[in-house]
């Protein structure tokens, strides 16, 4: 075991009180390295809720800057950070919160040639983006890196998220199996969303993030989680593996990562 | 072995943590004497290390706090 500092002790002590953290489930997560692609709605509580539990390095993805429009549920970013690139926000404020935490921003936007050297190391990825291709892109590149990741997705009042391991439980293919076409995806105009929703299912990535690594509980592996702001419905819906699957089955057809165009908004 | 350990001057939670971390570091059939502030802090560390498995008791209050000896079991 790792020698704590007092300091640790301290910041760390009402995870260690766990059972299922306690010593050795701290040392895992301050040597474990999570990926966050999106510090938006969903990458903002994940990358403060990581932060604060003490995992040693957070990669924040993001090629975009802090608008204003931003602010009312990217709580990560302040109304100084407009005009600021996300991932210089971001990690300023997961420095502020943990000056522990080795923080690796990479302002990009993640694309079928630069996703595979991005995600390399890391232990654990959360996808915290907002649009159909880039979710499949981080599925078939987590799957053939076999790295494990959450899925989360948010619109209006309502939330879903699963948990990928590679090659052992469902993944986002074998669900959804390929992006909506453009008239069954909301345009910008319809796709309003309230900024709890996205703290919620950010926060619930972020759990599932330090589940793994401390292997406490239960993964939302083969299940999918839904919820429904409005009512506070929550609902878990059984998922299986797809052996057709076109990624991850004993025989894919999608071998190569691939680029599809992002709706723009067309308002 | 003995093995002590005095938390008086330390407060919840850290007074169980740093129990724990002793505890943890220590050998099976090892002993550990910890000193605490009577009261409170006794009761629940007492508590904690027990529902975490290990023997436990308070041996004896005087004055300024209490001893509690815990040991490792394998």
């Amino acid at each position: 075991m790792i020698d704590f500092t007092r300091q640790q002790l301290e910041r760390y002590s009402r995870n260690i009180l766990l059972d299922s953290v306690g010593f050795e489930g701290q040392e895992k997560l301050m040597q474990a390295k999570v990926l966050i692609i999106g510090t938006g709605g969903l990458g903002s509580p994940a990358a403060m809720y990581c932060a604060a539990a003490g995992v040693g390095t957070i990669g924040v993805v993001d090629g975009d800057v802090v608008e204003i429009s931003n602010l009312q549920r990217q709580i990560i970013h302040c109304t100084g950070d407009i005009g600021s690139p996300k991932v210089a926000s971001a990690r300023e404020k997961i420095k502020a919160i943990n000056p522990d935490v080795i923080v690796e921003p990479i302002q990009a936007f993640v694309n079928a040639a630069n996703i595979g050297s991005i995600i390399e190391g890391y232990d654990f990825v959360i996808d915290g983006t907002d649009n159909f291709p880039t979710k499949f892109l981080i599925n078939d590149a987590c799957v053939m890196k076999r790295i494990p990741f959450s899925h989360g997705g948010i619109l209006s009042f309502s939330g879903q998220t699963m948990t990928v391991l590679p090659k052992e439980s469902a993944c986002y293919r074998c669900v959804f199996h390929k992006t909506p076409s453009k008239n069954m995806i909301p345009s910008c105009f319809e796709s309003g969303v309230l900024g709890v929703v996205a703290g919620m299912l950010g926060t619930i990535q972020a759990a599932e993030a330090l589940k793994f690594i401390t292997g406490a509980g239960e993964l939302l592996a083969d299940e999918l989680l839904t919820f429904d702001a409005l009512t506070m419905n929550f609902r878990k819906v059984s998922l299986r593996k797809n052996p057709g699957c076109a990624v991850c089955s004993e025989k894919p057809s999608i071998t190569d990562l691939r680029d599809e165009e992002i709706p723009a908004c067309d308002h | 072995m003995l093995h002590f350990l005095d938390v008086t001057k330390e407060r919840c939670p850290m007074t169980i943590v740093r129990a724990m971390l002793k505890l943890s570091q220590i050998e099976d059939g090892d002993l550990l004497d910890v000193l605490l502030m009577e009261g409170e802090p006794c009761d629940s560390v007492l508590r904690l290390v027990q529902q975490k498995g290990y023997l436990a008791e308070v041996l004896r209050q005087e004055g300024r706090g209490a001893w509690l000896a815990g040991g490792a079991v394998s």
